[in-house]
């Protein structure tokens, strides 16, 4: 067997959310150096706070201030970060119970080694430089052995309140398609088109996934099919799509190459828009150092019977 | 109406690191024809057929449907899929057979890890706002529990180790799992968990098959009824939790029955050590109790698939003559934020 192919794929994506009126509050807050919790009907003061309490469901909005000192409940040394986290230097991962808090914020804690952090330490807020309103506009904690800092006496009301985050989120994958794309892929690059035949109901699919999707039986049996082909149905593009090259109107279709019992996609150029239709026969070009066809074009063949082609559509 | 529902057949694929030579759809195929093969029904012959996987895992939006080849979903099919553990996947097929519309139901789950760094992918399931911007994986949100458990006195690091080694020793006797035997118990990945503590990451699939009633007795010679099933889940924030204690897990296993009479085996889905620890205090689990005797999923943890393998490992057990009363855990989310409970027995003997 061929060794599979393998490909990097980064999937990332900046998220744009929207703000309730209580996350508003508490990310404005660190960007204004002020940290807020919300008050729950029977008392208790969450950090961060939360549009809905835990325990009851009932909506909550009473934003009230708390310190930005705080007592560590339990960490976590983490002596190899990872992209993305708070630090880039050996911390410790920390929930800290803010004074006047009765639930614990997860952050990171710049610490000169897992010795000088326990359970119980205290701490305090280190701020980031640049903030914006989003919670890495707390930079880290740090240890704190001073008293508990007066309040600013916020109220939780903010003019230029911010209402959105922007999250950026990266992942990094491997891809690889396994075996039966592989061996599609590899017979493209000699310009050659391979199916699998089923074998139970002998069909030939293309391009192959490895599986016969009306049987649920592996596929192994591969079949070289085309290169010519039968336009099956098309659709007329008349908008253009952003990047690409492509004339207006162009048409897209449905063609099974003979052969196959699956019709695959491709555009049809080399005939008018408007004389495309089904029944037609065509046959791939292929552009210089291309990994797949660019497009189909008419083979000047009297058009397919509509009769060998009607399983396809 | 009351019905009956039981697992009938269980399989699933050797666990391994990766499988990049393989599809989904090629990886999973195999099991899906071994559970078919184990009661004789064909795919057309299924009455309902769910799936749990991740489109976070594989990358890709909608990376199900391809692996719906595998069914053979044409002519079309009553089908449906849950964006997390199998185990999820087999509660929405036990309702659906509880309804009286199908009498039997497949139910597979698979995840690849390979691909992705497990890791960070994990990290976007957390609360967007306050916990996804600073990345905290897995591992780290393990970790903190791990730790709240020591500074309780639930635990310590030797008694975590032991618990690894407990799991890798029974998983000799798997052949599927992934770690087998002694393991280093390593260094520290993020303190306290070392490396022995944490599941292997790997690749793998599970399938199960569901039958009502008679049906299920003339597909399986001691089908494993399930008595109950249940899910819940606790709060979003970390922190509003108490980590050291799991009460969504004790509300599911007593609404599934658990407590009403004592079970002889337990397959906990923690895929970190001191998540056992949790786990056999919310369940009332003492030492007559055979926990995890296939490695559980220190052994093998195929993202997505872990949960429903607890669950067919159970039901396997009863199949073989093995248990009589099995108790099988999934879990979901960081510090077993979700979490269910399903009891299965086999016939009087
Ligand atoms: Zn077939």
């Amino acid at each position: 067997m061929p060794e599979v192919l393998k490909a990097p794929l980064v999937v990332e994506f900046p998220f744009t959310r929207s703000l309730g009126p209580v996350q508003s509050a508490f990310l404005t807050g660190l960007r204004e150096r002020v940290v807020l919790g919300v008050r729950t009907r029977d008392g208790r003061t969450l950090v961060p706070p939360v549009e809905y309490d835990p325990v009851t469901a009932e909506e909550l909005g009473d934003l009230v201030e708390v310190a930005p000192t705080g007592t560590v409940t339990t960490w976590a040394w983490n002596h190899d970060p990872r992209r993305g986290q708070p630090l880039d230097t050996p911390f410790a991962w920390v929930l800290v119970r803010l004074d006047g808090a009765d639930t614990a914020l997860l952050h990171a804690l710049d610490a000169p080694g897992p010795e000088a952090v326990r359970t119980g330490m205290r701490v305090r807020v280190r701020w980031a430089a640049e903030r914006t309103g989003a919670i890495t506009d707390i930079a880290c904690f740090e240890p704190y052995t001073g008293a508990t800092p007066p309040l600013t006496g916020h109220d939780g009301h903010f003019d230029d309140a911010v209402t959105g985050i922007v999250a950026h989120a990266r992942l990094d994958y491997t891809y690889s398609p396994g075996r039966a794309q592989t061996a599609y892929i590899d017979a493209l690059r000699g310009r050659r088109t391979v199916g699998e035949r089923c074998p139970a109901c002998r069909k030939v699919y293309v391009p192959p996934r490895g599986a016969c999707p009306t049987c649920g039986l592996a596929t192994s049996e591969q079949v070289e099919v085309g290169p010519r082909g039968t336009v099956t149905t098309f659709c007329i593009v008349n908008i253009k799509a952003k990047n690409l090259d492509i004339e207006v109107p162009y048409v897209y279709a449905h063609i099974a190459l003979d052969g196959a019992d699956l019709a695959l996609h491709g555009r049809i150029g080399g005939i008018p828009y408007d004389q495309v239709r089904m029944g037609l026969r065509v046959e791939p070009v292929w552009a210089e150092g291309a990994r797949h066809p660019d497009h189909y074009r008419p083979t000047g063949e009297p058009d397919a019977d509509y009769d060998t082609y009607r399983e396809l559509l | 109406m009351t019905r009956d529902i039981a697992v009938v057949a269980f399989a699933q694929t050797d666990h391994r690191r990766t499988s990049e030579d393989l599809s989904e759809v090629e990886m999973l195929m195999p099991v899906l024809h071994e559970v078919l093969d184990r009661t004789g029904l064909k795919t057309a012959d299924i009455g309902f057929t769910c799936s749990g996987s991740s489109d976070y895992l594989a990358g890709r939006a909608f990376s199900f449907t391809l692996a719906l080849d595998g069914v053979g979903a044409w002519p079309p099919i009553s089908e449906s899929h849950v964006e997390t553990d199998g185990a999820w996947a087999l509660y929405e097929a036990w309702t659906k057979l509880l309804t009286g519309e199908a009498d039997t139901a497949l139910v597979y789950s698979y995840g690849k890890s390979s691909p992705g760094s497990v890791r960070d992918v994990l990290t976007r399931q957390l609360d967007p706002y306050y916990l996804a911007p600073l990345w905290p994986d897995s591992v780290a949100l393990a970790a903190l529990q791990a730790q709240a458990l020591i500074d309780a006195g639930h635990t310590d690091e030797p008694a975590l180790a032991a618990f690894a080694a407990r799991s890798r020793e029974a998983a000799r006797d798997n052949p599927h799992a992934q770690l087998r035997g002694p393991v280093p118990h390593g260094d520290h990945l993020v303190r306290p968990l070392r490396t022995g503590d944490c599941p292997p990451i790997g690749d793998g699939a599970a399938a199960v098959i569901l039958a009502a009633g008679e049906r299920a007795r003339t597909l399986c010679p001691r089908p494993a009824w399930i008595r109950g099933v249940d899910h819940r889940i606790e709060a979003h924030g970390l922190g509003v939790r108490d980590l050291t204690d799991s009460p969504s897990t004790r509300l599911a296993a007593e609404r599934a029955g658990a407590f009403e009479r004592p079970v002889d085996t337990a397959e906990l889905h923690a895929p970190f050590t001191a998540q056992e620890v949790v786990l056999r205090r919310a369940l009332r689990l003492d030492d007559t109790v055979c926990v995890n005797p296939s490695g559980g999923a220190l052994a093998a943890n195929p993202i997505m698939a872990a949960g429903l393998i607890r669950i067919g490992e159970a039901a396997a057990r009863i199949h073989r003559g093995e248990s009589d009363r099995a108790l099988a855990h999934a879990t979901s989310g960081p510090c077993l934020q979700q979490n269910l409970v399903a009891v299965l027995e086999g016939d009087p003997r």
